[in-house]
């Protein structure tokens, strides 16, 4: 059943954890992946604009909001990475004083893995727990890592988990859109924009939104934050890359 | 001065004189044309063998599946898997030869020939087949196996690791008997294996549900919230080898290529080293692990095969069908060749003026739990007739309707070792279900309903 706004608190299906030593998927608890143009919000179907909206207030007022790109948009595969990458920025322009912490791939680190500055999908609650983050946003992920992530974070934290996903949508994220290409990233960004100037929170000054994780201050010079508008590619992606036709793009 | 007539003799380069240049028409013994052997050409040696398979179209799976036309032919089960499988874009296909499968495969190396399959090979055993497998489609391309009885067991451990793997494929499963002793007839025990690997499982009733399932199945694995193989299993012999009618598209058509780049999972990556088979993590646990990463691993896969619920609707209209079942007095839940033999004993109760309705299950995986519990609400007896000792549908349909339906459920009649199964069985469970004579079939039968202790029912239902 579609719900024309957020569900009730009491009707919430997914919400932040913990939810519990060994519990239930999303799926186990009877919550489908919605059709085209829907999305959804803590186990229910809503309309796209209002889980995304929902997104944007949870990361807006959620301690140490973080935007986690999976492989897909972090690395420069091909030029429509790049476009999706770069839409990934403008969101972070609109969200004051957020993280962005990669999931460069997904093997596991060993000896040891530094999990405040880099999230894995074999232990992401170690990610969480170390930044002490409440909300956050996954893009760019394949969507098998990302439903072991987002189970993982769901019963182990009390981070709201959000998915931007290019394919079906991730049941287990409290809110999550998909269908995700670059203009509906953008679309993010708007309703961000909208939702941050309703609410009254000001951007900085100089556009630097996005907060520094102490690794990245330590690599930039003891810089706290950056504009990530200004953001430039060292290099154009591989030529060697053969992009598929229109309409076949890969997410 | 040479005869001209004699210029007209064709002759081999032995010099022999060719006597036929037609070939003539093949058929079965009982004079039935055999229309999917490919027929002898004498000479014309230059044609392309691969000539069809390159003038095949890419259409929609909605298309394929709706809207092409169909041609009827009578061909058997393994020849109705070969005509799916050359409408489906099949990239690579090996196997190990086990009878009732053999026929299966030796007809898919013809295609090979054709070139409607890229690549085929024997392979060394069915280990090293369904290891093949897991590595064609983590590479990425569109991969057709199919095996049987004892093969499907020695099979069995990475048949189980493609789930997890997320590897999308269609396994045909021609089920016979697992040894020992050594049998090769008819009996689906092996199907209780398969349940809970995590993949997706059909049983075919006919050749018309084979060929659609196996088509269907390619398309469904490769969903990308699915990506998950299909497991296609029908009786052996009473399916494979007997002809029956089977309606197909035309053969210059065929299903669009898997694109692996809209997977769940990265394909491998052949290119940088090391190339691994296996998935990334998790090794083992350890600090460096959370708790519960193989068990969310797990829940991921049966959510997956949660979510090709839709698309099993989609294509195939649905996990179960139902017959007559509203106001009928007794109701048979079936799958496979069972559904078969229980649409003669449904006519033959008839005769006696029972009525009696069908639930024929498709989809064994996702097994049809709301759809059952639907349909049961007010059955009062439910017999289920199988062709295996243990009766692995009358457990899933007990765990699914318990406390959603009072029927009495007849776990049987049971056939097994290769045994057929007479329509009378299952007239007589059926009649004796209605009339309170003393079942046939033990020990699963009466497990619920009325007249058991519902301790008794509760101690069963924790312990299956």
């Amino acid at each position: 059943m579609l719900l024309k706004t957020l569900p009730a608190d009491k009707e919430r299906i997914i919400v932040p954890g913990p939810a519990g030593f060994m519990p239930p998927s999303a799926a186990q608890l009877g919550v489908e992946l919605p059709p085209s143009g829907v999305g959804i919000a803590y186990g229910h179907h809503t309309p796209e604009d209002i889980a995304i909206a929902e997104i944007a207030r949870q990361m807006l007022t959620k301690p140490n909001a973080t935007i986690f790109p999976g492989p897909m948009v972090l690395w420069a595969w091909n030029e429509h990475a790049v476009e999706k990458a770069q839409a990934v920025m403008e969101i972070a322009a609109q969200i004051p004083n957020v993280f962005i912490i990669p999931m460069p791939d997904y093997r596991p680190k060993y000896p040891k893995v530094d999990p405040e500055e880099v999230i894995n999908p074999n232990h992401p609650n170690l990610t969480i727990w170390g930044n002490k983050i409440e909300a956050c946003i996954f893009v760019g992920l394949h969507c098998h890592y990302a439903n072991l992530t987002l189970k993982m974070i769901r019963a182990g934290t009390n981070c709201c988990t959000s998915a931007l996903c290019a394919e079906q949508g991730h049941e287990d994220a409290m809110l999550s859109v998909h269908d995700m290409d670059v203009a509906k990233l953008r679309k993010v960004a708007q309703i961000i924009k909208r939702v941050r100037e309703e609410m009254k929170i000001p951007l900085p000054a100089d556009g630097r939104t996005v907060r520094y994780t102490g690794l990245q201050s330590r690599v930039n010079g003891g810089e706290t934050h950056v504009n990530p508008l200004s953001f430039k590619l060292a290099s154009p992606p591989p030529s060697g890359v053969r992009m598929p036709p229109e309409g076949q793009k890969p997410h | 001065m040479s005869d001209p007539l004699e210029s007209e003799v064709k002759t081999n380069p032995q010099g022999d004189p060719i006597t036929s240049v037609e070939p003539e028409q093949k058929t079965n013994p009982q004079g039935d044309p055999i229309t999917s052997a490919a027929p002898v050409k004498v000479g014309g040696g230059s044609k392309d063998p691969h000539e069809g398979a390159k003038k095949q179209r890419v259409v929609t799976p909605e298309y394929m599946f709706s809207e092409a036309p169909r041609k009827r032919e009578f061909i058997t089960g393994s020849e109705a898997a070969k005509e799916a499988v050359r409408r489906s874009n099949v990239d690579f296909s090996v196997a190990y030869p086990i009878t009732p499968q053999s026929e299966t495969m030796q007809l898919i190396g013809v295609l090979y020939g054709e070139g409607y399959v890229k690549e085929y090979y024997r392979g060394e055993e069915e280990y090293g087949v369904m290891s093949a497998i897991a590595g064609g489609s983590r590479a990425g391309v569109r991969c057709f196996t199919a095996t049987a009885g004892p093969g499907t067991l020695r099979g069995v451990e990475p048949i189980a690791s493609w789930p997890g793997h997320r590897l999308p494929a269609v396994a045909m499963f021609t089920c016979r008997v697992v040894n020992a002793p050594l049998a090769i007839q008819p009996d689906n025990i092996e199907v209780a294996y398969l349940l809970h690997c995590g993949m997706i499982v059909f049983h075919a009733e006919n050749q018309q549900d084979l060929f659609d399932f196996i088509m269907k199945g390619f398309i469904i694995s490769e969903k990308n919230d699915v990506t998950l193989p299909v497991g296609v299993a029908c009786d052996g012999f009473f399916v494979t080898h007997a002809r029956a009618y089977v309606d197909m598209q035309e053969k210059d058509i065929k299903l669009p290529p898997r694109e692996a780049w809209k997977g769940a999972v990265p394909v491998l990556d052949a290119e940088n080293p090391p190339a691994r088979l296996s998935r990334d993590a998790p090794v083992q646990k350890s600090n460096f692990m959370a708790y519960n990463i193989h068990a969310v691993w797990q829940q991921e896969v049966w959510a997956a095969v949660e979510r090709s619920r839709r698309y099993i609707e989609q294509y195939m209209g649905g996990l179960c069908t139902a017959e007559n079942v509203e106001g009928a007095e007794a109701v048979i839940i079936a799958s496979g060749s069972a559904c078969a033999q229980s649409r003669e004993a449904i006519r033959l109760c008839k005769d006696q003026k029972v009525n009696v309705g069908l639930i024929k299950i498709r989809s064994l995986r996702p097994f049809p739990i709301k759809e059952l519990r639907r349909l049961c609400a007010k059955a009062k007896l439910i017999v289920i007739p199988e062709f295996n000792y243990v009766g692995w549908l009358a457990k899933d349909v007990a765990a699914a309707i318990y406390g959603y339906s009072n029927a009495k459920i007849v776990a049987g009649p049971h056939v097994y070792g290769g045994m057929s199964m007479p329509v009378e069985m299952i007239v007589d469970e059926v009649i004796g279900g209605l009339t309170g004579k003393k079942s046939i079939t033990v020990p699963d039968s009466a497990i619920m309903g009325r007249d058991v202790s519902q301790a008794e029912v509760a101690h069963f239902m924790q312990n299956i």
